[in-house]
């Protein structure tokens, strides 16, 4: 064989092994493309019954939200003080006017939890995509670049870390005074910490890979090596520790609520709302019950839509 | 009588893909004294076949029928706690692969060393701290009693294998087996433990099995051997007559595949395809698809067993039908640099890392590469030779352009890299790296991968992007069907060809190939190595290569560097640094490539 002969291809026929692997190639070539990823993601995704259940759950909870007056049987801020307390319809003395029974203030209970269902979706999604937005910027940023950077980071941590949550967020919404859009933010800022400790570590770790160097050979800037090589393998975390704070943000908003400086009466949360019934737990069990439900329903349906999510589309179809 | 008697020993691997048949009816003995090899490459069967008789099977194998019998003894009726007492340490020892990973780095060696022995009752703890001492003395370690205090992590990887090695000899079985025990370290340090290893068995009279993928390995030092395929024993016997006059198909290409040290460089003969894995019993030759005599009756019925208990293999042939070799072998053409054009020229770099515990903490500096002059011409491939900690990869990243030097400057085509805009050094410059396993980013498909860096340069749109990612993937022979797969369906060979790929999308004139083949199989990586050859010839490719193997350097270099401490102290024209070494160190390398000589004209005279 000559130093010119140019074609790869055109082997020494000589050489069995070359030959038959060239025909072996062939062969190959001629087989229809297999289907696309994304194909096989969505039929990976019919098959997976946590993941159809999660989202089935959510979706309800999400239409019920958004199409909240159009459910909701009475005005959820309507006060009736001869209809105060009322137990659900199946208890005695239920009511079939108050389905679910109504509160303290004789506002209808089923009323309060639809439209309930929009702040608690906002105030869980917000707070959760917030936290998820820093935590992740930091931890990233931390662990690709290292050096100072990573100290600074690592020090805010540990300054996040050392102070108590819930005064901090009771002292800012002190200062700048309720609404719903403070409460999401400052429980967002509250809650990154679990982002910046998955996803700095899981950087440092894949920054360390080969495939990182071959994209900065190739040319890639950092934002780029970030964007395309580094995030891609972080989203399953990410999704993980998402369905997780979306559950504790509902949480941190309760108890924002019910010291007084969450969301604000009449508007009705679950957080609020079980704050409220904590009072007449006892006695009333379905003014805590119900609420709790619905927080229960939405963390589990978040949970199982993100492992879901993760399952389908990791790129071996398990985990 | 055999002191271990293996009977058709199958393991069965229940995966989600269904039921894999690792091992299938391996039948071994093994003589009090004696040392078995069991060569094989990945996916052969041979660890899980050493496991098997270990107990240490991972949870979801199955054991299938067959009988162990040890002295007589048949293992399966033993009861755990039993088989664990009295003959897990007495009887049997083990040594692994990973020496990183297998001391316990919270414990000190002391205690690891004399742990077994002292709770089994078999040892009081003041004599087998005596004896703990006495075989660190044995295996090679320097002041054993300081060592005994010491932890893993004060060990060097070497080091850390004789410690391994003195923990197995601590109860002083009978048999010792060793899977892999050198794949991980130094050529250097890899000789000197085969060779303490062969001591230590002639010596205190053990018998031995050794595991290895590295038919040199086996041919220096041992008995009898096993060559696996495909979970079954394919050819086994003395091992001189295994090994110079191989008698099945698989065992004569996979010692053509080796690349040698002697006689002019020739092409390897790669064996086409890759390692099956079995999901169904075969009910032919499992060589058979790769098989370059495979005949119609292979598909049909598992072949026969030839031969006597000398030296007999699994196969229809009779020694007079085997082809001598299956062709004349091919001298290649090594690349010359027709012209004395630099492309890439190191001067006077050094680099030093510095570092501090915490932001406060006392300075550390180490210097990994010292003052290197080097240049490669245009269109030769340099072999950069050295062992691990020389500092030859960080070179090779500063060369990439990836790391600037500390002082010194690297010149690309007569232009300083650190001075060039990253796209200008990507277009000529691109890296081949060793792990194919983390090369490849597993979030991404075969054809996103390859296109990547036509992306980054904002070249053509996806469609034409996609179609010169079709071509790339037919330049390197990868079918086109894995467009659309992760790199996890990717065996490891493959993933190299896609790495391949994608560094010459861009149609650099140089490529920097840090130890590209030696992650991978000896019959994958004399595929590797004959189409980075095949194409630094057709392409016209300028190629650094770095590596530890004396004998791929001699397979493909036109020059060769040796590194040693971060400095470099030997350079030269490969023939001549090879045939001809200057300082000690080159010398030392070369004595300790494992190296295995075939002897031809025996082979042909066989085959008439």
């Amino acid at each position: 064989m000559t130093m010119t002969d140019a074609d790869p291809a055109q082997t020494d026929p000589t050489q069995p092994h070359a030959a038959r692997s060239a025909v072996a190639a062939t062969d190959d070539r001629r087989e229809a493309l297999p289907p696309t990823p994304r194909r096989l993601a969505l039929t990976r995704a019919y098959g997976h019954g946590g993941l159809l259940i999660g989202s089935t759950i959510i979706l309800l909870l999400i239409l019920t939200a958004i199409f909240a007056p159009l459910l909701a049987p009475h005005d959820p801020f309507a006060q009736s003080l001869s209809a105060r307390m009322l137990p659900p319809v199946w208890s005695e003395g239920g009511n079939a006017e108050y389905l679910l029974g109504t509160d303290q203030n004789g506002r209808d209970y089923l009323s309060r939890l639809i439209y309930g269902a929009r702040i608690s979706l906002m105030i869980g999604l917000g707070a959760a995509s917030i936290g998820m937005l820093i935590g992740v910027t930091l931890g990233v940023t931390a662990g690709y670049f290292g050096g100072w950077i990573d100290h600074a980071v690592s020090f805010l941590l540990t300054a996040q870390l050392a102070l108590p949550g819930l005064l901090l967020a009771m002292a800012l919404v002190f200062i700048i005074g309720p609404s719903v859009w403070v409460v999401i933010c400052i429980v967002g800022v509250l809650h990154w910490t679990y982002y910046l400790v998955v996803t700095r570590a899981a950087t440092q770790r894949i920054r360390s890979l080969d495939f990182v160097a071959a994209a900065q050979a190739a040319g890639s800037t950092p934002g780029q090596v970030i964007r395309h090589e580094i995030l891609p393998n972080l989203v399953s975390s990410i999704i993980v520790i998402f369905t997780f704070e979306l559950g504790i943000a509902i949480l941190a908003e309760s108890s924002l609520s019910f010291l007084g400086v969450g969301i604000q009466p009449p508007m009705p949360s679950w957080g609020l709302m079980i704050a409220e019934g904590k009072q007449s737990m006892f006695y009333r069990p379905w003014l805590v019950v119900l609420p709790g439900l619905c927080l229960f329903a939405l963390v589990i349906g978040a949970n199982l839509l993100g492992d879901g999510l993760r399952d389908v589309t990791s790129p071996d179809g398990r985990n | 009588m055999p002191m271990l008697e293996i009977d058709n020993l199958s393991v069965t691997l229940d995966l989600p893909a269904g039921p894999l048949h690792a091992v299938r009816d391996v039948s071994l003995s093994l003589d009090r004294g004696e040392s078995l090899g069991i060569v094989g490459e990945s996916g052969s069967g041979k660890s899980m076949s050493a496991l098997a008789l270990m107990r240490l099977l991972p949870r979801r194998a199955r054991m299938g029928a067959g009988a162990i019998r040890f002295d007589d003894v048949d293992l399966g009726g033993l009861d755990d706690a039993t088989f664990a007492g009295d003959y897990l340490g007495p009887k049997l020892g083990m040594i692994f692969q990973e020496p990183m990973t297998s001391l316990n780095p919270v414990y000190r060696i002391g205690r690891q060393l004399t742990e077994a022995s002292v709770r089994g009752g078999k040892l009081t703890a003041s004599a087998a701290r005596r004896r703990a001492i006495e075989l660190l003395d044995r295996v090679g370690i320097p002041e054993p009693e300081a060592r005994m205090a010491q932890y893993p992590h004060q060990l060097s990887g070497g080091q850390r294998q004789r410690v391994m090695i003195a923990m197995a000899l601590m109860m002083e079985p009978d048999l010792l087996i060793a899977d892999e025990p050198t794949t991980a370290l130094d050529v250097t340090v890899q000789a000197q433990i085969m060779e303490l290893l062969e001591d230590l068995r002639r010596e205190m009279g053990m018998g031995m099995i050794l595991i290895t993928h590295d038919l040199a390995v086996v041919a220096r030092n041992v008995d009898r051997v096993a060559v696996m395929y495909g979970g079954e024993v394919v050819e086994a016997g003395d091992a001189a007559r295994v090994l110079h006059m191989p008698r099945h198909p698989y065992t004569r290409a996979l010692l053509g595949a080796i690349p040698r040290t002697d006689g002019p460089a020739r092409k390897l003969e790669a064996i086409p395809g890759t390692v099956p894995s079995l999901y169904a019993r075969p009910e032919a030759c499992v060589f058979g698809p790769r098989c370059p005599q495979a005949r119609p009756e292979c598909q049909e019925s598992v072949p026969p067993v030839r031969g006597d208990s000398n030296h007999w293999r699994r196969c229809v042939l009779a020694a007079a039908e085997l082809r001598a070799t299956q062709h004349a072998p091919e001298a290649i053409e090594r690349a010359r640099a027709d012209v004395e054009e630099i492309a890439l020229e190191a001067k006077g770099v050094t680099r030093v890392f510095r570092s501090r515990k915490g932001p406060f903490g006392p300075p550390h500096e180490i210097r990994a590469v010292d003052d290197v002059n080097l240049d490669v011409k245009r269109g030769e491939i340099l072999a950069l030779v050295g062992e691990s900690g020389s500092g030859k990869s960080t070179l090779a990243r500063m060369l990439l352009g990836l790391d600037a030097p500390t002082t010194g400057e690297i010149l690309l085509d007569g232009t300083r890299v650190s001075d060039m805009a990253p796209m200008d050094r990507a277009g000529r410059v691109q890296p081949i790296f060793q792990d194919p396993y983390s090369s490849l980013n597993p979030r991404r498909t075969l054809a996103e991968i390859i296109a990547r860096p036509l992306a980054l340069r904002g070249e053509g749109d996806a469609r034409s992007r996609r179609r010169k990612a079709c071509e790339m993937m037919e330049l390197v022979r990868l079918p086109d069907r894995l467009l659309h797969s992760y790199p996890s369906q990717l065996s490891g060979g493959q993933r190299q060809r896609v790495a391949i790929a994608r560094a010459l999308v861009t149609d650099p004139r140089m490529l920097v190939c840090d130890e590209p083949t030696s992650a991978l199989d000896v019959s994958v990586q004399a595929q590797i190595l004959n189409l980075l050859v095949q194409l630094q010839r057709d392409l016209g490719l300028t190629c650094l290569l770095i590596t530890h193997d004396m004998a791929v350097v001699h397979q493909v270099a036109t020059r060769v560097a040796v590194m040693l401490n971060g400095r470099l102290i030997e350079a030269g024209p490969a023939d001549e640094v090879l045939t001809n070494p200057a300082t000690d160190y080159t010398k030392r390398l070369l004595a300790a490539a494992p190296r295995f000589e075939r002897d031809d004209a025996q082979t042909r005279d066989l085959a008439v």
